[in-house]
């Protein structure tokens, strides 16, 4: 979907947005005790109950949880009885915007929820990530995700693309945020490596936590919210599932998604990126041309908290509060999900003229 | 507030894949010491190779036998082997171009150090010692002085070819029920049942999970319910579960406990299974030493009245 104007295309907004605090461990809360307080701060931002909401979609992950249909247990926080128009993808809960988007511009319903939720604590989260990879040749051999980025950040430094001091220089610059709902705010020491040329502090902590989003078309979204986050486009794109096959220095996947979301139509002064480790922030500053003159990641990103499956839809929220506060105007929200930024959404979003 | 359970679960799957032309050849070739990959209508040759041209998505086949030598084009040095990689001993991540291949392909080197692995060094293939047609038929490689290898074609043609692999997978997990269930839980050990009631519809829910599924809002108030119960609706088992004592044909049933707004389920024993119905009266047994009921037994009171539990089927 491109961001040209399409007549009579309704104009959709995201108008709240909620998260967690990320937290290394959650033991004393099931998924859906962990989730309602988000549900019902992003309601409250509202005034909308759950049975005012048009279409609710979720994203979460039966392999973070060990279970099967995990999701459907959640549904006790969206108050699922009597039926509700609902819909769930097995990823980033950004994908689940994307298709709650697609919903309001059918014109199917007027406002939506998204909210996505992830627990790493239960299992150990690098090998859990493992089971994603091509079963026949990649996976047998248990390649880590901390591995995979490690491949990609040492073909960025042989390519003279970075190097390691530029690396710890973006975990430092991500921990020192405000942003009260991080796992990890401030100095911490650059540690170890885990792999190299990856060290602790280039690599996301890893934690449990949630977000939600409430999505509104046309007039409902000024009714629902003093300055609308208008998504003026949203695009995601994937690349080949073998990385032997990648230039593991570019995302053309992150670029496509880019353009065809109309972020290059205009320069964007805030990016939300979804870069878990320090090196995929340098392939997205690439990919997407990002100069000194677009704040990058204020909220601290993935490096500051990457609760599986939320980070993505909270990189959207973040710009969106930060256009609800006037303090954006114009901001790009990347979302990820594989080893090595294999898959990539882009949306732009965009507040009234002041 | 008490401490929650928590337990081991350990999630264990063998799955059987099937193999398209192109992976059967490609991994038999391993089992055969041949390493093929395969050519795009372009030139390039893929490998490890696919079905489908990644960038056209034309259906490939022709098969090209590449060099078991090649060229290191990123690495990662892994001192810390995990469960499941290809060495126990410390060693570096690499994606090796085979001589003859475009490509490149994901395995592990066995170096002394990172210092002895650099971008660009020439490494061989060190073949598993037993080979079933595997990409683990690879052991991993290792560093090599010499030339390129030659590149022929290959009819990607062999004796008893592999089929399909079966791929292991095991995830290990520490399993907590949360704050509402492990209360339940913990409840049922001293043989009680406590459910908890919603705030806003009043309904009771047993087990509880700490939410009403209809109000979509926290439940922490706790209520007894129980122990005896009705039946609500039931079937019958006649198909042995595997690792399971019970004999067939037993009866599973939804059993409305007293108090409760949601029916939970159980086995009915102590009554011949074609003797269950709806509006059966019944009560929890617990086995000595059990820490939740073994099954549900009649009470012998009359059955219940439909209308009292119809809401609950």
């Amino acid at each position: 979907m491109t961001s040209e104007a399409s007549p009579g295309r309704r104009e959709i907004a995201v108008v709240a947005f909620a998260q967690s605090d990320t937290l290394r461990s959650t033991a004393e809360l099931s998924e859906v005790e962990m989730l309602m307080p988000v549900l019902h701060d992003v309601l409250a931002q509202t005034g909308l109950k759950t049975a005012d909401i048009g279409f609710t979609c979720s994203g979460s992950c039966d392999y973070l949880a060990g279970r099967a249909f995990s999701f459907t247990l959640a549904l006790d926080g969206v108050g699922a009885w009597p039926p509700i128009s609902e819909s769930h993808v097995e990823t980033d809960g950004a994908w689940a915007l994307y298709e709650a988007w697609t919903k309001l511009l059918s014109g199917d319903a007027d406002t939506a929820l998204v909210y996505s939720y992830g627990k790493s604590s239960p299992g150990s989260l690098r090998d859990v990530l493992t089971r994603q990879l091509d079963p026949y040749y990649v996976a047998p051999l248990w390649p880590d995700s901390v591995a995979l980025a490690a491949l990609q950040a040492q073909a960025l430094i042989d390519a003279g693309d970075t190097d390691e001091r530029e690396l710890a220089a973006i975990g430092a610059r991500s921990r020192t945020t405000d942003n009260p709902r991080a796992q990890l705010k401030g100095p911490v020491p650059q540690g170890d490596y885990l792999v190299r040329p990856l060290r602790r502090g280039d690599c996301p902590p890893i934690g449990d936590g949630a977000a939600a989003v409430i999505l509104a078309a046309g007039e409902r979204a000024r009714e629902l919210c003093e300055r609308p986050a208008w998504i003026r486009g949203i695009d995601h794109r994937i690349e080949a599932h073998s990385l032997g096959v990648r230039d593991l220095t570019d995302s053309p996947s992150a670029r496509l998604a880019a353009e065809r979301a109309g972020a290059f139509e205009r320069p964007v002064d805030t990016a939300e990126l979804h870069a878990p480790f320090t090196s995929q922030e340098v392939v997205l500053r690439k990919a997407l041309g990002l100069g000194d003159s677009t704040r990058i990641n204020p909220s601290g990103g993935a490096l500051a908290a990457n609760p599986m499956m939320a980070a993505g839809l909270a990189r959207i929220g973040e710009a969106a509060v930060r256009i609800h506060r006037g303090e954006s105007d114009r901001a790009l929200a990347h979302a990820t999900s594989g080893p090595c930024l294999q898959q990539n959404l882009v949306a732009v979003l965009e507040g009234d003229p002041r | 507030m008490p401490d929650v359970l928590k337990a081991p679960l350990v999630v264990e799957f063998p799955f059987t894949r099937s193999l398209g032309p192109v992976q059967s050849a490609f991994l038999t070739g391993l089992r055969e010491r041949v390493v093929l990959g395969v050519r795009t209508r372009d030139g390039r040759t893929l490998v490890p190779p696919v079905e489908y041209d990644p960038v056209t998505a034309e259906e490939i086949r022709d098969l090209v036998h590449v060099g078991a030598t090649g060229t290191v084009t990123t690495w990662a040095w892994n001192h810390e082997p995990r469960r499941g990689q290809p060495l126990d001993t410390p060693f570096a991540w690499v994606l090796v171009r085979l001589d003859g291949a475009d490509t490149a392909l994901l395995h592990a080197l066995d170096a002394p150090g990172p210092d002895a692995v650099r971008t660009g060094m020439r490494v061989r293939v060190r073949w598993a010692e037993e080979r079933t047609g595997a990409i683990t038929d690879i052991a991993c490689f290792e560093p090599y002085d010499g030339d390129d290898s030659e590149v022929t074609f290959h009819a990607g043609e062999f004796a008893d070819p592999v089929h399909g692999i079966v791929a292991q997978a095991r995830l290990d997990y520490t399993y907590s029920p949360g704050r509402a269930q492990t209360a339940y839980i913990n409840a049922l050990a001293e043989r009680r049942a406590v459910g908890e009631r919603c705030p806003s519809c009043r309904k009771v829910y047993v087990p509880p999970r700490g939410a009403c599924p209809t109000c979509g809002v926290a439940t922490s108030e706790q209520v007894e319910v129980g122990p005896a119960g009705t039946v609500t609706t039931f079937c019958i088992v006649n198909i042995k579960a595997k690792n399971l004592d019970i004999e067939v044909p037993y009866v599973y049933a939804h059993i409305a406990l007293d108090g409760a707004d949601l029916a939970l389920h159980g086995r009915i024993g102590g009554i011949p299974y074609d003797q269950v119905r709806m509006g059966l009266r019944v009560e929890p047994v617990w086995t000595e030493g059990g820490r939740y009921p073994d099954h549900y037994r009649p009470t012998g009171e009359p059955d219940a009245d439909y209308e009292t539990y119809k809401e609950l089927l």
